[in-house]
């Protein structure tokens, strides 16, 4: 027996240059030969980019001033994008009623704030507000009636546009898809065939196709004298379009319940509906709320395309003043501009699907 | 004993009788939508003037086309300028594809590097592109680079045969002279002759054991192969450069700045998908086959070889196939850059000229669902095999 | 009688970050020796194992394995692996391929056995470990203490000669796990040296040379199996013995 037992009590410390800030730096960064050329490599790269991106952007760039002539060749001229500040937040919206703008976009950030904050209660009741009751109020308060002064459509463009139609899409996209969905793992044959075909369809061609069939194709399809807002037209599509996604998205949480859930609720009695609206869906549509907002992130970036039918939305907008021959050359300004925005907005609701994805799977 | 009672109730409320029921509603509601469109649609067509069928097709489309793959001038057909359309659409998909699936597959490897700067960085592409709309990007490559690129005069070039400036990418044209099909033929001799030694190995490995550098060996026959045959018929290959002649370029293969555009966003944003795709098939391998491997002695290489990326790739392929597919549908964003594609052309000038809006649309949303259901047909030939592979 | 010393550790330490995983570890293991650790979770056991085939690396101390010490040196250790077998917790079989195709992959590839030879090899294994009918079936198909019995005969595959067992039937429901036990049982008194982490007293009574409790880093006790169950001279070992008997 030579196995020597100790009574180790003094507390010995890992060798130094496998912990701290060196163990870390010698891990990560140069274990190996070919992990340090990459690793200068990768310095290398970002040397040549960052610096140089942040003395356009921020250290030799223009903030102040309203002309042309105040920007400097060398950095970027953000007045460009101040000056135009107006068109691109709210495309060609009369000035005077903007205010109906601001309100919803102030309702829509507090609600916002809300649900993003963790831990905080009656969420459930601030996202049904959000998909029913704001969005019927978003369009008396944009387009008119009731006492407001009416505001064609055409009129909309910029981020304000942008938003209008995601949000459209996104809201009236969830019910259509729940449906299909439904249809699609239904029973019925016909039901079953019908839904399948419709989602496949609309699946398998690119959003512009969808648009323009909505442009060109839509009026054919109505009566005589029913004109149809190109914006409405648009709407439809992206509609459709947006449903059939979705549709999938909820087809994938209702297979993955588990059998076990249908079962119980059938042998209780609930009818085929009730047993969808009490039981199932609620659960599954939780499951599946990250893939949802992952669907949401695609028609916010889809949204851009109805530049290619005469929309001016946000990024639309920018293309537009781009060519102005007051701001020529600055395309770049824009751009940058444009491509922050989309960002923030995009990569924030991707952290909080992921977020979200970490709680559910979690805490179940 | 259940009598089979004929009674109402039973009828209204048998399950069988329901199904058929709300079945039968639900096609006469489709049915009757489907009329009424097609009875509106009809009407508005006559008031309109607008003409019906597809003899369309075989009228002259008398507008020109800045990219043609084959021969066409605006006395072709209707019919031609989708062809042309179609093929640019491939064109530019199939380069997407390439591209997009050689730096996805890397930035999704780079992903999982042990390097934290590597890692970093790889990450730092995907949040990037992944949230950025695509036609955003297209119209930064097109406008803020392609555009801003230099004057033909002025042009960036590489080697003194291949030029970039802003009327777009000049390449060297290889003209094959005479021999030039030997070339051909040594060349596929070669994979002939590649194929039957891996064979061969494979069937000295089973019986001895022992194994034989089959992918060098193979890379380095073709390599020779072709070689010796340039050697045997006096390097035929000749190349027709580019030139400056005045303003522009004349000689060579001249891709459109709109083509060059297009493939890059497409590849660049389609390949932060890919990364991740590749990421997440790679991590569903389980780190305990990777210990189980290297207990069992396997080097790094055949770790890789025979026990990852089999699994990985069970798992990669259908949303790999799937993103493929999403490339081709985004390319017709081309519209936006002018990018002659089947939208542009078909959906687009042709519809413009003709006004036959249901035909030309239908014949192009046909074309996408085509190659959707070709996609699911492929991927589901993919899984059947892999399921028989695996009982 | 000199019996051969298979497996030497002198003062070996493991730090994960700032946790002191190894303390002081010395152990030494004779040829045919069958040595059981056990110790509450986080007490270094599994770690313990998974440095002599490399699959943690040891920070300071020694290990030596049949006379090769190992280092980073990568031909040193891929020589390591092949004389020491281990089978784990999660048998991890390769689910694209067959059982047969399992045994057979490292012999081939590893050793340069011919096919035949491998296939032979593994039918003879596997009908020792009582699942020969099983060959050509895939993991999946397998129950789970099927298929721990065909990560044994796939480790056994490469002859070694030290046998690891990192939690072999913690992962089995409790009807499978006799079944696993009495394969390793045979195996002991085939005359295997064979080191196993596990909870199952019983097993160690029965074929253990030495136990070994482990806690915190440190073997605390290291008896034969009556010492160690009559006569635990830790209060941490009979703390443990306590809770699992």
């Amino acid at each position: 027996m030579n196995t020597e037992i100790k009574n180790n009590t003094e507390v010995m410390k890992p060798p130094i240059a496998s912990i701290g800030l060196v163990g870390w730096l010698r891990k990560n960064l140069f274990s190996s030969v070919s992990n340090t050329i990459l690793t200068l490599i990768g310095i290398y790269l970002l040397y040549s980019i960052i610096p140089p991106f942040i003395s356009w952007a921020f250290i030799d760039a223009n903030f102040v001033g309203t002309t042309k002539q105040e920007c400097s060749k060398d950095g970027a001229c953000w007045i460009f994008i101040k000056e135009n500040l107006k068109l691109i937040f709210y495309g060609l919206y009369p000035s005077e009623e903007l205010w109906r703008i601001n309100t919803m976009y102030f309702i829509l950030l507090i609600c916002g704030i809300y649900i993003l904050i963790p831990n905080l209660k009656y969420k459930g009741w601030v996202g049904s507000f959000l998909l029913i009751l704001f969005p019927i109020l978003s369009v008396v308060m944009f387009s008119g009636g009731m006492g407001l002064e009416t505001v064609e459509t055409r009129l909309w463009g910029g981020l304000f546009l942008t938003l209008v139609i995601a949000g459209v899409g996104i809201v009236l996209s969830l019910p259509i898809g729940v449906m299909l969905a439904l249809g699609r793992r239904s029973k019925l044959p016909v039901v079953s065939l019908l839904s399948t075909i419709f989602i496949e369809i609309w699946r398998g061609v690119p959003l512009i196709t969808v648009l323009f069939m909505a442009s060109n194709m839509f009026p054919l399809f109505m009566p005589e004298g029913v004109n149809f807002d190109k914006l409405i037209r648009a709407l439809i599509g992206v509609m459709f379009f947006s449903a059939a996604y979705l549709a999938e998205v909820v087809r994938g949480g209702l297979q993955a319940m588990p059998k076990g859930q249908y079962e119980a609720a059938q042998a209780t009695g609930l009818s085929y509906w009730r047993m969808m609206g009490l039981v199932i869906l609620p659960q599954s549509l939780k499951m599946v709320i990250p893939a949802i907002i992952g669907s949401f992130i695609a028609i916010f970036k889809d949204t851009t395309l109805v530049l290619v039918i005469g929309l001016f939305d946000f990024l639309g907008i920018i293309q537009f003043v781009g060519t102005n021959p007051e701001w020529l050359g600055f395309s770049h300004e824009g751009y940058v501009f444009a491509a922050v925005i989309f960002w923030i907005f995009c990569f924030s609701m991707s952290r909080y699907s992921q977020r979200l994805e970490k709680k559910l799977d979690t805490g179940r | 004993m259940q009598g089979r009672d004929l009674s109402l109730n039973n009828i209204l409320f048998n399950r069988s009788v329901q199904g058929i029921f709300y079945q039968i509603v639900t096609l006469a509601l489709v049915i009757l939508a489907v009329i009424y469109i097609v009875d509106n649609t009809a009407r508005n067509m006559v008031a309109r003037g607008l003409a019906s069928g597809f003899e369309f097709l075989g009228v002259e489309a008398q507008f020109d086309i800045q990219m043609t793959l084959i021969e066409y001038s605006p006395t072709s057909t209707y019919f031609d300028s989708f062809i042309v359309g179609l093929l640019n659409t491939l064109l530019v998909a199939g380069l997407g594809i390439f591209v997009a699936t050689i730096v996805g597959f890397t930035i999704g490897i780079a992903r999982l590097s042990s390097n934290w700067l590597v890692a970093k960085l790889a990450e730092a592409y995907i949040e990037v592109l992944r949230n950025l709309p695509l036609l955003l990007q297209i119209f930064f490559w097109y406008f803020a680079v392609l555009r801003a690129l230099p004057k033909p005069k002025q042009s960036l070039e590489l080697f003194d045969s291949f030029f970039l400036n802003n009327r777009g990418l000049f390449i060297p044209d290889p003209i094959f002279g005479e021999g030039g099909t030997l070339i051909l033929y040594s060349f596929i001799a070669a994979i002939i002759i590649s194929i039957g030694i891996a064979a061969w190995s494979r069937q000295r490995q089973n019986k001895t054991g022992q194994t034989f550098p089959v992918f060098y060996s193979s890379v380095g026959l073709i390599i020779l192969f072709v070689f010796l045959s340039l050697f045997a018929t006096g390097f035929p290959v000749t190349f027709d450069y580019p030139e400056l002649k005045g303003f522009n370029f004349k000689g060579g293969i001249k891709l459109i700045p709109e083509l060059v555009a297009l493939t890059f966003a497409l590849s660049m944003y389609t390949a932060s998908f890919i990364a991740e795709v590749v990421r997440a098939g790679i991590q569903a391998v389980s780190l305990g086959q990777t210990e189980a491997a290297r207990s069992l002695g396997l080097n790094q290489g055949q770790i890789l070889r025979l026990v990852i990326i089999p699994q990985a790739l069970r798992v990669i392929v259908p949303p790999l196939t799937n993103q493929y597919l999403n490339l081709t549908k985004n390319s017709s964003l081309a519209a936006a850059i002018a990018y002659p594609d089947l939208v542009l052309v078909f959906a687009g000038t042709a519809l413009m000229q003709t006004g036959q809006a249901i035909e030309i649309i239908g014949m192009v949303m046909g074309v996408y669902l085509l190659l959707s259901l070709l996609t699911s047909i492929i991927m589901n030939l993919f899984n059947r095999f892999m399921r028989v592979a695996e009982r | 009688m000199t019996t051969e010393l298979m497996i030497e550790m002198n003062s070996v330490h493991k730090w994960f970050g700032d946790l002191h995983v190894l303390n002081d570890v010395n152990l030494q293991v004779s040829k045919s020796e069958k040595i059981v650790i056990c110790g509450p979770s986080g007490s270094g056991k599994s770690t313990l194992i998974r440095c002599i085939n490399r699959l943690e690396e040891h920070q300071r101390g020694q290990i030596i394995v049949e006379g090769t010490e190992l280092t980073n040196d990568s031909r040193s250790i891929e020589r390591i692996r092949g004389e020491v077998g281990m089978v784990f917790q999660q048998f991890n079989l390769f689910p694209h391929l067959s059982i047969l195709d399992n045994c057979t992959l490292a012999p081939i590839w590893v050793r340069k056995t011919p096919k035949a030879q491998a296939i032979d090899k593994a039918m003879q294994y596997l009908k020792r470990v009582q699942i020969d009918d099983q060959a050509f079936k895939y993991p999946s198909q397998l129950s789970g203490g099927q298929q721990q019995r065909a990560a044994i005969a796939r480790a056994l595959c490469m002859e070694p000669r030290i046998m690891l067992f990192d939690e072999p039937t913690s992962a089995l429901d409790p009807e499978m796990i006799k079944e696993v036990l009495d394969v390793m049982v045979g195996l002991a008194e085939g005359g295997m040296t064979m080191i196993v982490v596990t909870h199952e007293m019983g097993f160690a009574k029965e074929v253990a040379d030495k136990i070994i409790f482990m806690d915190e880093g440190q073997i605390v006790e290291a008896k034969s199996p009556d010492d160690f169950f009559n006569n635990p001279e830790n209060e941490r070992t009979k703390t443990f013995l306590s809770q699992i008997l």
